[in-house]
Parts: structure tokens; sequence; C-alpha cells
């Protein structure tokens, strides 16, 4: 980058740094926002009187005794049990990503090293399926689901999102596999290994990046569905999100709308650490869908 | 491979899309042609020394019955898109004729829930798209000149409205656009009213959402233009440089197109997601102002009353929608693919 062609007059340079400046605070500053306003009460939090209340928190101080508060988190823990709704949505994720990295290792495998016809008919399949909203399958599940006695129970829900997670595991899997040269398992079948055989020992150990980058987008489309698990899980069931949209429903008019702004900055926080750890699988991940395409 | 492998291998995944895909498609256009069963009524006449009154009520038993039998309901043919709450074309036909003027006409349009949803939807997906695609290769170009050692700081934040959970991104943004939030008392100072308010006005709302689509999409569009940017041919710019070009022409003749591909794999990525825009709607409380199909089939699936044939219905629309949006890119694909071939 010490090229000629870069070097940039200052103005140039200096309304770029502006503009990165202007960005990150853009993207950063709700959350952190966010997180100090949890620590406050409503009335501070959304302040009619002056918005330094909210950075401050004189209406926090009076009630508490303190300018920060975890009563948001004790109310949406403890008197909502929103640990419940947690645990829910890992058991959820961990589930989801276990099989649809299963189902989607041995499918993309199959799509890259065969070379008929169909793998192409099926690859624009999983595109279409995968362009389409999840929702609109939603009310083609309710009634096999009411009838079967399916609906409501996890299970179901970690099913439904693997199988909507199929298609875009397939596609990115696909432009993995197809990065491993085909020579290393077609010399092991060579040696007399079976398909499978190859596939065990010599693709497994190799395909681990490819696996963990997918597996990051699977547990994101898991941990971020809205439209799926509010309409197929129980009351009882309930994954973060849906339990997050259900205080709104009942805390606009209780008043406590600060246990969904905790509960808000909890579902926040393991995505936070997941970006931190995995930036760079994140990155290549994206950006190898792109290249392909 | 040899096909009987392949079938083993392809098995579980496809088994998996067979069955929650493809079945509900066929489940929901199925679902769409039937709508519940009426109750059944029976008549019956009771009769007193004096006079004789019938009485009409519902046969509970032979309802129950009926709805046991067939749980579809009664076929009721395309009834279901044609009427007010879809395609609506009685009405359609109604506001074509009254109408004076093509405004006019919209105006009426979009009263029908159907168009209204559809409206907002092709709005948000027209204007988002691109604005994402503008931004995100702004950022990427302002970026690539900032010191490398904050890239990384640059991008561990970009990446955040991105990652987060639809909803959860757009509670935290409405939060603050709340008349009482921060972001809504600075419009208020700015503009001089008190009174102002994103919740009250559809047009500032539909900025509101868009916005919001713009800031969630941004940084996917940012990180894949960025990679491209690392691949630049360093050669052609300098020799467009020696040329006499200038940082614009360079930009616009070299730079750009060999981003292209990119813009291409981001715009088809963008139509897709903004066309299931959902989440902001409940997030953004904005139903009054602007619904998306997404909503408008979680609409009908939630409540007391769960309108099956409606939602699946529309499910059907969107989906043809999804395709016709779609099709371009899938006519390529094959012209690619049997050139290849």
């Amino acid at each position: 980058m010490s090229s000629r062609a870069n070097k940039m007059p200052i103005a140039l340079r200096i309304v770029a740094s502006l503009f990165v400046v202007t960005w990150v605070l853009m993207a950063a500053f709700p959350f952190v926002w966010t997180f100090w306003g949890s620590f406050k009460v409503e009335l501070d939090f959304f302040s009619i009187a002056d918005w330094t209340n909210a950075l401050t928190g004189p209406r926090t101080q009076e009630t508490y005794g303190s300018a920060f508060t975890g009563a948001g988190y004790h109310g949406a823990w403890v008197e909502e049990e929103f640990m419940r709704n947690v645990i829910n949505t890992f058991i959820v994720c961990f589930f989801v990503v276990c099989t649809s990295l299963t189902f989607g290792t041995l499918g993309g495998y199959a799509l890259s090293r065969s070379g008929y016809q169909y793998t192409f008919w099926l690859l624009i399949a999983a595109l279409i399926f995968r362009a389409m909203p999840p929702i609109t399958l939603v009310a083609g599940y309710m009634l096999p689901f009411f009838e079967w006695n399916l609906w409501g129970i996890l299970p179901t829900t970690i099913i439904v999102l693997v199988a909507i997670n199929q298609p875009f595991t397939l596609w990115m899997l696909h432009s993995f596999f197809q990065n491993i040269p085909k020579e290393l398992d077609e010399s092991a079948k060579v040696d007399g290994c079976t398909q499978f055989q190859a596939f065990r020992h010599v693709i497994i150990p190799v395909m681990w990046p490819g696996v963990i980058t997918t597996g990051l987008f699977s547990f994101l489309l898991a941990y971020n569905d809205f439209a799926v698990t509010s309409m197929l899980l129980s009351e009882g069931n309930r994954t973060m999100v849906p339990q997050i949209a259900a205080f709104l429903g009942t805390t606009y008019t209780e008043g406590n709308i600060m246990f969904a702004v905790a509960a808000v900055v909890s579902a926040t926080a393991p995505l936070f650490v997941l970006v931190m750890v995995f930036q760079r699988q994140i990155v290549s991940g994206l950006t190898a869908g792109a290249v392909k395409g | 491979m040899k096909h009987r492998t392949f079938f083993w291998f392809f098995l579980p995944t496809g088994l998996a899309m067979l069955l929650f895909i493809a079945m509900p498609i066929v489940s929901v256009v199925t679902q769409s042609l039937f709508t519940p069963h009426e109750a059944v009524l029976v008549t019956v006449e009771t009769c007193t020394p004096f006079s004789c009154a019938q009485e009409t009520t519902i046969d509970q038993e032979a309802t129950a019955a009926l709805r046991e039998q067939s749980p579809m309901g009664r076929f009721v043919g395309f009834d279901i898109y044609t009427d007010r709450g879809h395609l609506a074309f009685s009405e359609v036909a109604q506001a074509w004729h009254s109408s004076d003027s093509f405004g006019e006409f919209l105006k009426q349009l979009n009263n029908l829930p159907f168009y209204r949803a559809m409206g907002f939807t092709i709005v948000f997906v027209f204007v988002v798209t691109p604005l994402v695609i503008v931004m995100g290769l702004l950022i990427a170009l302002a970026v690539n000149t900032v010191n490398a050692r904050l890239k990384g700081i640059v991008i561990f934040f970009s990446l955040l409205p991105f990652v987060i959970t639809p909803l959860i991104g757009a509670l935290v943004l409405f939060w603050m656009i709340d008349s009482r939030g921060i972001i809504g008392t600075a419009l208020q100072w700015m503009a001089g009213d008190p009174s102002l308010s994103l919740k009250a006005s559809t047009g500032l709302m539909w900025i509101s959402l868009m916005i919001y689509g713009v800031w969630h999409a941004a940084p996917f569009a940012f990180v894949i233009f960025y990679a491209g940017l690392q691949t630049l041919p360093m050669d052609q710019i300098e020799a467009a440089q020696i040329d006499g070009a200038s940082r614009l022409q360079r930009l616009r003749y070299v730079i750009i197109p060999h981003l292209m591909p990119l813009v291409t794999f981001v715009a088809l990525i963008q139509l897709m997601d903004n066309f299931r825009v959902f989440e902001p709607i409940v997030g953004f409380n904005a139903s009054a102002h602007a619904t998306s199909l997404s909503w408008a089939i979680f609409n009908d699936l939630g409540g007391e009353t769960r309108q099956l044939s409606s939602a699946a219905a529309t499910s059907v629309i969107t989906i043809l929608g999804v395709a016709l949006l779609l099709s371009p890119v899938l006519v390529r694909t094959w012209r690619d693919y049997k050139g290849k071939v």
C-alpha cells in the first residue's frame, strides 16, 4: 500500500478519516448507549425533562441511592425467569449447529465431488429455497404440526431451523470443498478406500476451517431467528428473541420497559463475544461466498 | 462419484429440505385454496301453546365432526386470493373507475391491506439495496486509507450491526429515536418542534425503517468490498495514473469495474434479504404506518384466530414475488451453465 498511486492529498485523507470515525460511532454508539441506559430507571433512560438524565441518572439516584441499578436485570432474570429462555436458546442453537453441519458437510461434499448435471439443479433449488422468506413456510407447518401434536416443542423448531439453514450451509460448504483438491480423496480411493472412508480419513481432518466458519453462520441464523421461533414455540418453551418481543407486549402497559432493555443487553452480550473471538472467520466466510458468486 | 454414493451422502440434507421446505410449500399452496368450515346451523321450532318460534343455533357436535373429518376446511378455489385481504380485484376495479387521477387511485389502493404491504416492501427493497451498496463502498474506500493497526478495530465495530439479532437491533434504534430518547430529543431540538415524534408520522417512520435497513446491512457490503479492494490490480491503477487519470476517474474506470462482480453478489443477497423485511416493523412498532408481506403473514398467523388460509395465500404470492425478483439471476446462471457444458 506504499505505492505512489495511493498517496492521498491531506484533505481527502482527513475526510476519509472523519467518515470512518462517523461510521464507527453510528455502528457502536447505539449499543453503548443501551448498555449504559440499562442500569437506569425508565424515567432516566426515557427522559422527558432532560436528555442528560440518561447519562447521570438523577431519578435512579433518587429511587435506589446510586446512579446505577440492576433493577432491570433483576426484573428480567429473576421475576420473569429469562434464564429459561436463555437455556432454550442455547439448546436450540447447539443442536441446530451440530445437525446442520453434519447434514451440510455430507451433502456439500457430495455436491462438490459429483460431476453430474443434477448437482447443478440441486444447487439452484437450494438457491431458490434460500431466497424464500422463512415465514412463508410457517403457514404450511402449522396445520400438520397441530394435527400430529408436534407444535410448541423445541425438537420441532430445531429440525425446522436445520432445514431452513440447509440451503445456505450447502452453498457455503460446497464452495469450501471445491477448494480442497480432488486428488486428495482420489488417491485415497486408488489405495482402496471407499468414498466414505476417503471422506472420513482424508477430508475430515482438513475441513475444519470451512466447517467452523459455516457453523458460525448457522449459529447466527438460529440465534437471530424471530419469525420461526415465535410461531412454532409455545409460551413455556420460548427462546430469547420471541421472549423479548413478548416483554414488549406486556411491559408497555406495565411500565417495565427496562426489563426488555436489560434482556436485550443480555442477548447482545454473546454476539459481542462471538464477534470478538471469531472476527476473522466471519469476515472470511462472508468473502468466501462473494468470491464464488 | 457414483449415483449410489451420492444418494447416501446427500440423503440427510435432501430429506430435511424435502420434508421441511418442499412439502410445506405444497402444504401452503393447498391450504390457500381452502377456508375453515362454517359452523353448522340447525333451526329448531319450539312451539308453546300460543305460538311457534323458530330458533337457530350452532350444532356444536356436527361442526366439530365436520372439522374433524376434513381439517383443511372447505374448498373455495382462488376465492381467498381475490378477497379484500389479498388481491382484491373488485375493490381495485372500483377504485380504478371511481378515481379521477392516478394519484387518487394509488391512494385508494393504499387502503387495501395487501397493496399497502406490497407497496412498502417494494419501496424498501429498491431504496435500501442501492443505499447499502453505496454506503458499503464508501466505508470500504475510507477504511482502506486508515492506519493498518486501526483496521481490526474498525472492522470489529462495523460487524456489530450486521451480526446483531434484527429484532434487537431494531429495538435498540427504536428506543433511541423515541421522542424521549436521545435521537428523538435531538431531532426535536434541531427542528425546533418539541412535539415532533417519529412514531406519529408515516413518512418519518418509513425513513427510520430504511435507515435501520441500511445500518443493518451496510457492514455486509463493506466487508465484501473491502476484501475486493485488497486484490486491486495495482499495475492498472498506476498505468491509469501515468495516463493522467484523476483520482475520481481511477475510481470510476478501474476500481469500480474491478468490484463489479462483488456488487452483483451484494445486490442479489440484499434483494433477497430486504424482500423479507419484517423484524424492524415489529421492533419499531410501526404496523400503523408500514406493513410488509412478511409482516402480513406473521399477523395472520399470530393472535387468537390463526388465519391459516389467509396467511397461506399471502405466502404463495410472496413466493411468486421472490421467484420474479430472482428470475434474471436464474436465467443468467442457466446461460452460464449451458455455456460451460
